[in-house]
């Protein structure tokens, strides 16, 4: 009797804690959607902020997170496909190469904020390119680049062994089964990564804090090395740094609601390609 | 055909390069870390670096770096988070894999990693227009801007991660494990905790060691949510400024190469070591479970 008492409460416990959980998600997303949604308007994601921020829009820091994320993606995928390529399809498991994947593995759980720091010294101080979307965008894509590799081989282990040595068989070059065979075979995996490193890439703030955000730009960035505005920031600034934090606080749920809106969106769409190509 | 050996060559040699270029930047993180580091103790004694002293780099004519008290901020909130994480966690990974019918399983599952996606500046908002006035009410505080407040938002960032790791070991348990359990007469709930939450606790370390080594390094939830008072902290209820959230602060003022600048690398560094030291106790406890698994 007493084991059974003991098992109903220890059933209803476990049962609470995950209540407990989904009440958190709940919160998260339904007190960011009921108070941000007010404030939406077409106005609101097309126009800039007026009178100092208190009125008006978010679209330069659309703008400027879209750029930034768009230019380390290109940045990154292109060197961790290559990277990870080699370490797949070229590499001979010896040390050096478990050295590499270690540290690869290691340097996904570094801070954001140390790979802020690295884009300050040599970026914007050692490459002379100042605060600007191209020295945010290379320290984002750094910060992706880890997980892009990561993901990419992940991809390139599921393709069959016996595809790969069938095009070889056919008189392939080594290059050419990598090129008709295995890469396409590999491209929702690799695509997947791609899109949930941009979803990273657009949420963070601690490495663009120095490397290229403004408080305020007056104009959109024209070229790559301006200054720009980015939507995480700009929430931080609305919530943290604004001379009227209560006045504004309608527009920071607006700018929380749009992040969180452009995050999801990339994760369902990594979602709907991983679940469109599995079967 | 010496076009197609060319071009495979060719290709051989690019995917390498990408290979030594990403190496080389990433390696090169911890270089410029390592350099810009000695150039700060070059002027801050190390034994100062590393003590209780003040930390008041901008304090005209005696300057002084010590980091035990931004270090303990950094503890002091990670722990914290890991104390409601988890129980919180291994609670909701026991249901989602022991209790909860699969189909439950398959929609709560995604939904909770989703949380992971939130980026942590939005979580940092949600510590300042909700937490922080929750806990000024509750506890009758001034303001809610505190130790816990971060412990509380970081608890929530490394949930995701927790849950899922921790519900991937409890499902790997072999099957016969609780048979046997059954077998001998045990009911269900003596069963996990005798038998399947016991067989995977290295799966729950790593879990919750991949937790504090994210925790650990969060710079926005904790810089937007803890006051970021650098006075040594008595309690949860006092004002904190950790580690990562002084580089956010000072590094957008600092002036170019002075001993404060190289000192904010030499914080970054320390958190680095910290952070991989996690990290790859982590992998070591991660790589014994697979060799006893087999």
């Amino acid at each position: 009797m007493k084991r059974k008492i003991i098992q109903v409460f220890g059933m209803a416990l476990t049962i609470t804690v995950t209540l407990v959980v989904l009440a958190i998600l709940g919160v998260v997303f339904f007190d960011v959607t009921a108070k941000g949604a007010p404030s939406i308007s077409w106005k609101f994601l097309t126009q800039g902020p007026k009178n100092g921020m208190t009125e008006g829009g978010i679209f330069p820091a659309i703008f400027g997170t879209t750029a930034v994320t768009l230019l380390s993606t290109l940045l990154a995928t292109p060197l961790g496909i290559g990277c990870a390529v080699y370490l797949h399809e070229y590499a001979p498991d010896n040390t050096f190469s478990r050295l590499i994947r270690a540290s690869i593995r290691n340097l996904a759980g570094v801070p954001s904020i140390v790979y802020g720091l690295f884009g300050v010294a040599i970026f914007v101080q050692f490459l002379g390119m100042g605060a600007s979307v191209m020295a945010a965008g290379c320290t984002l894509g750094l910060l992706t680049l880890p997980s892009i590799i990561t993901t990419t081989e992940e991809a390139l282990r599921n393709v069959p062994r016996l595809t790969r040595e069938g095009a070889l068989a056919l008189g392939a070059t080594k290059w050419e089964s990598i090129r008709t065979v295995v890469l396409p075979t590999a491209v929702p995996g690799i695509l997947t990564g791609v899109i949930l490193a941009l979803s990273r890439g657009a949420g963070e703030t601690a490495p663009i804090l120095f490397t290229g955000v403004a408080f305020y730009t007056r104009y959109l960035p024209g070229s790559v090395m301006d200054e720009f505005m980015a939507l995480p920031y700009h929430l931080y600034i609305l919530s943290t740094q604004h001379h009227a934090i209560e006045q504004v606080r309608p527009l920071a749920y607006a700018t929380a609601l749009t992040l969180l809106g452009l995050v999801f969106l990339l994760n369902l769409t990594a979602f709907w390609v991983r679940a469109k190509y599995k079967s | 055909m010496k076009q197609r050996l060319f071009w495979d060559k060719f290709f051989e040699r690019t995917f390498t390069g990408a290979a030594w270029v990403s190496v080389l930047a990433l390696m090169g993180i911890f270089l410029m870390l390592l350099v810009n580091s000695a150039r700060a103790f070059a002027t801050v004694p190390f034994a100062e670096f590393f003590s209780w002293k003040a930390w008041n780099p901008a304090a005209y004519g005696q300057a002084t770096y010590g980091i035990g008290a931004m270090l303990f901020s950094t503890f002091l909130v990670t722990i914290g988070a890991m104390l409601i994480a988890v129980p919180l966690g291994i609670g909701t990974a026991a249901f989602l894999s022991e209790i909860a019918s699969p189909r439950v399983r398959n929609i709560l599952k995604p939904a909770i990693e989703m949380l992971a996606a939130v980026p942590s500046v939005v979580i940092g908002f949600l510590g300042i227009v909700l937490v922080a006035p929750a806990l000024a009410k509750v506890f009758h505080l001034p303001n809610g801007l505190n130790a816990l407040n971060g412990a509380i938002l970081l608890a929530v960032m490394a949930l995701p991660t927790l849950i899922s790791v921790t519900e991937d070991a409890i499902h790997a348990v072999p099957k016969h494990y609780k048979e046997a359990s059954y077998a001998l007469g045990a009911n269900r709930w003596e069963t996990l905790i005798h038998v399947t939450l016991p067989s995977c606790t290295s799966g729950i370390l790593v879990a919750v060691m991949l937790g504090l080594g994210r925790a650990l390094g969060e710079t926005m939830t904790v810089l937007m949510a803890t006051g970021n008072a650098t006075a040594m902290p008595h309690g949860f209820f006092d004002s904190v400024r950790t580690i990562t959230a002084t580089v956010a602060i000072e590094m957008g003022e600092v002036p170019y190469r002075t001993p404060h600048y190289f000192s904010l690398f030499a914080c970054a560094l320390v958190l680095f070591l910290i952070t991989l030291l996690v990290n790859m106790a982590a992998e070591r406890v991660a790589a014994g479970f697979r060799r006893k698994g087999q």
